[in-house]
């Protein structure tokens, strides 16, 4: 292996020494900036200078699919294969680029290929959280980051019948300036920490991030958990196949997210703050540091500060737990719950942790009161509630609605099933959540008439497959998604998605074998039942509820929506568009350590092990 | 002391025990694989599952405390069901051939070794890489003990950790490398609690190889030649 100069490594990660192993996630991420990939002698480095074991970094590195532990190239291009995207020809797109580069075309489930002279890196991805702009493309290009045709974000589709939270999206980032004072905090700070939570409390505010926990209930057992350090946390670690609100969220109005989290920080008392970005949006984190040094500026941010951590592409990280020991330097494992993260949160203390549209509600409850936020929706499902509409639908987009509105009427807004189709199915709440029909259009979308009809709200997710779709190969999608995305921390999740996986993929392919509903509906069973979190407790949510509407579907190889898919015109626009960025920049060396040819032993984690 | 149901029997215990140490105090069998005295519990395996009135999920009951009144079923239907799937999806990821308790639940539970077909296996070759013991991780059931004891539960050696993540997890080194050049002191911890022959002595692993015992000590696997190891290590 050759030499790696270290030098300009050393004072990159020296800020993050006196974190000690929480530190070990933003050194990674400076290394890898310096040197494309993480080396061996570089992880040492980084290892020793933080005091982390050799064998945990590895751990870490190994962990999270957007660490490298061999060579990438200079450029990545990660075209998202998940159905969304799927729905817009992403594996399309994912085989002619490769073609055009002499990679091998690989099918949505492989993984990423590299050209020889490691200028180019073009992989499958998870959902990258940009549905309604599929198919999605994100690329990394000599440290910058594009989206899409090479945009520096991702555009903000919103419609709706209200404004509330969206009031300040759809047209760029809203400056301090802009967004005004931070009236909901003023208020609180003339009311008692205890009122505030009680304001919260009467609000009927319920979480928005899938677990719909009732917010005022998790701030009170902080405030009253004893110690005097406590933590807020706003999970931007979004996810969830489908998902792109908080994207929005925090990219057009960054400030109603920190008003949120300063508001909970003073109910609770807590002094410190992280937000947990994903790390598949990086274009961000410079809109949130740039807002929290308004805020600073401003002094709202007096006595509580709030710090940025980056994950690194595992969707696991999403999980509270999970999200604590990304931030305390760990693999991503959730876990054992109680002790709840009220009591037991970051580093063991009492944590509130909520999802970014939750927190952009607490702004609003505060500045115009309980009673007034309730005027907003319906009475057990209060406020104003936002849906992220991708598939098949002519305007898809960021739908803001008021709890209450049917299906029927979301899907009217968003323009109906697109190119006059039949509406076949709805994918409801993401990955985790369940299908939906026609049967379903008048459903109320509220918390009790979902939960009654058997759909779960999740994270907001309605993505609409019209009747020329075949909704094995949707399956075949979200079963490879939770496979790659199980932390394997407990053997029903940890094996159940791989064999779930396995049977869905030759479901796909029409070749059920005798038995497969049985054993398909054994692993989902013992996956919901038995696993320790609640990504394998709804790995398999979505598939029982098909084989619930579709049983023909997993019991033969009936012909049912196996027809050709139609080809959509204009959809080679995008690659063309990547294709000549790529063909200006490449060649072009990014870093002393990357010009030099290094030849190592290609490690597990883009190998595969075995076929 | 609190007093609760199992599967219809009335049980008094002292106040902080598991709802295992309940059942196996009297009488009644729960599984478990992960589970071991000497290592923090995990509850990974879900193998001990039970299903308690009230909770929406199964219960891991080597981790979850006895409570007064509570009621629980250790032989469910959803129980049996877990288990079952747990121990096929097992059969079918793992060379099982060493694990002898397993196969014993296996049976108990009807569990079909050839319940997955075309199932993805977990192969590893062996690794023969020091004097004191030998890998074979295709034998290996991720029951997390071995990193346990080399970290925190015994050694504070840190020589082990994982690899991947999901199905695709292994246990390893820092970038693979072989034992002799990692932390490890070659204490046998991690031989001691694995239960599968995942880990197993060099010697046992020689002497199946079909090696005589003199054949073995001439190769000196002893303390001699372990220090000369250490010392080869900077
Ligand atoms: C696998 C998994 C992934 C999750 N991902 C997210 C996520 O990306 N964002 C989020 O806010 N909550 C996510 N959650 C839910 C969190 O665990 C937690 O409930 C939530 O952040 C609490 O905030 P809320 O009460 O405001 O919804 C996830 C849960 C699971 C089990
Ligand atoms: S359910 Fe899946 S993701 Fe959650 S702990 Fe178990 S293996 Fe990990
Ligand atoms: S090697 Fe043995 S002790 Fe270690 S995790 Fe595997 S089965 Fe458990
Ligand atoms: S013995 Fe309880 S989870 Fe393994």
């Amino acid at each position: 292996m050759s030499e790696i100069d270290l030098a300009p490594l050393k004072p990159a990660i020296e800020k993050f020494i006196p974190l000690g192993r929480s530190g070990l996630l933003p050194a990674l991420h400076e290394a890898q900036e310096i040197y494309g990939w993480l080396p061996e002698q570089v992880a040492d480095e980084v290892a020793k200078s933080l005091r982390v074991p050799l064998a945990d970094v590895h751990g870490v590195i190994e962990f999270y699919a957007l660490f490298y532990n061999e060579p990438i190239g200079r450029k990545v291009i990660r075209v998202c294969t998940d159905p969304a995207c799927a729905l817009k020809d992403a594996d399309g797109l994912l085989n002619r680029l490769c073609k055009k580069h002499d990679l091998e075309p690989h099918p949505a489930e492989g993984h990423g290929q590299t050209t020889g002279d490691l200028s180019l890196t073009i992989e499958p991805s998870p959902c990258l959280g940009m549905c309604e702009l599929a198919p999605a493309v994100w690329t990394m290009d000599d440290g910058r980051w594009t989206v899409g045709d090479g945009e520096a974000r991702p555009r903000s589709v919103v419609y709706g019948s209200i404004r509330e939270l969206t009031k300040n999206c759809g047209d760029g980032t809203t400056s301090l300036k802009q967004y005004g004072e931070y009236k909901g905090l003023q208020k609180a700070l003339t009311m008692q920490p205890k009122a505030v939570v009680e304001e919260i409390k009467s609000a009927g505010l319920v979480g928005r991030g899938g677990a719909a926990f009732p917010t005022g209930i998790k701030w009170e057992g902080a405030a009253n958990a004893p110690g005097d350090q406590k933590f807020v946390i706003c999970n931007a670690d979004e996810s969830e196949p489908g998902t792109f609100k908080d994207r929005v969220l925090l990219l057009d109005d960054p400030h109603r997210t920190i008003e949120g989290m300063c508001i909970a920080a003073y109910a609770i008392g807590a002094r410190k703050g992280y937000i947990y970005v994903r790390g598949e949006y990086p274009y961000i984190v410079p809109v949130l540091e740039n807002a929290l040094n308004e805020a600073r500026e401003a002094g709202y941010l007096n006595g509580f500060d709030i710090e940025i951590r980056v994950g690194a592409g595992a969707y696991i990280c999403g999980e509270e737990t999970a999200l604590f020991e990304s931030i305390e330097g760990k693999r991503g494992f959730p876990r054992i719950k109680p002790p709840f993260p009220t009591t037991h949160g970051l580093f063991g203390k009492p944590t509130v942790i909520n999802n970014v549209e939750t927190l952009c509600n607490v702004p609003l409850i505060l500045e115009r009161g309980a009673a007034e936020y309730r005027k907003i929706g319906t009475e057990k499902s209060p406020g104003p509630k936002l849906f992220c509409v991708s598939g098949d639908v002519t305007q898809p987009g960021l739908y803001e609605v008021p709890f209450g509105v049917t299906l029927r009427e979301l899907l009217d807004m968003a323009g109906g099933v697109a190119a006059g189709r039949e509406l076949q199915s709805v994918l409801f709440g993401g990955a985790a959540g369940a299908f939906a029909t026609s049967e379903h259009l008048d459903v109320k979308m509220t918390f009790d008439d979902l939960r009654a009809a058997g759909l779960p709200l999740g994270s907001g997710v309605v993505m609409v497959f019209d009747e020329t779709r075949d909704m094995r190969d949707v399956l075949k999608r979200l079963g490879h998604f939770f496979a790659h995305e199980s932390c394997g921390k407990c053997y029903p999740c940890q094996m159940g998605t791989q064999r779930q996986m396995e049977i869905l993929n030759r479901i796909a392919e029409g070749k059920v074998e005798e038995g497969d509903f049985i054993r398909l509906q054994d692993v989902g069973w013992t996956m919901t039942d038995a696993s320790i979190c609640g990504l394998g407790q709804t790995a398999a949510s979505a598939v029982l509820s098909a084989m619930k509407l579709w049983p023909e579907l997993f019991k033969d190889d009936g012909r049912r929506m196996r027809d050709e898919k139609p080809v959509l015109k204009g959809e080679n626009r995008k690659e063309a568009a990547i294709e000549k960025k790529a063909a200006k920049k490449s060649g072009k060396p990014r870093s002393k350590a990357a010009k030099k040819k290094t030849v190592v032993k290609p490690m597990k984690k883009t190998t595969r092990r075995k076929k | 002391m609190i007093t609760l149901t199992i599967d219809g029997k009335e049980i008094t215990i002292e106040d902080g025990k598991t709802l295992l140490d309940a059942a196996r105090e009297n009488g009644i069998d729960v599984p478990t694989i992960c589970f071991h005295e000497a290592t923090t519990a995990n509850a990974i395996c879900r193998i001990c599952v039970v299903e308690v009135e009230g909770q929406r999920v199964l219960q891991p009951a080597c981790i979850v405390k006895a409570g007064a009144g509570m009621k629980v079923q250790t032989r469910s239907e959803k129980v049996i069901r877990a288990r079952r799937t747990i121990l096929e999806m097992l059969a079918s990821t793992m060379d099982l051939s060493e694990a002898d308790d397993i196969q014993a639940m296996m049976y108990d539970y009807g569990a079909s070794s050839s319940r997955f077909p075309d199932a993805e296996r977990r192969e590893s070759e062996v690794k023969d890489d020091n004097p004191m013991y030998v890998r074979d991780y295709s034998k290996c059931l991720l029951c997390w003990r071995c990193v346990q004891v080399c970290a925190d539960d015994a050694q504070y050696t840190y020589a082990i950790n994982f690899e991947g993540r999901g199905y695709e997890t292994q246990i390893g080194t820092f970038f693979d490398k072989p034992i002799p050049e990692t932390t490890c002191v070659l204490c046998g911890q991690c031989v001691g609690v694995c239960p599968t022959g995942a880990l197993k002595p060099k010697r046992e692993f020689l002497l199946e190889q079909g090696m005589s015992p003199q054949e073995i000590s001439v190769l000196n696997t002893g303390r001699k030649n372990r220090s000369k190891v250490k010392s080869q290590r900077s």
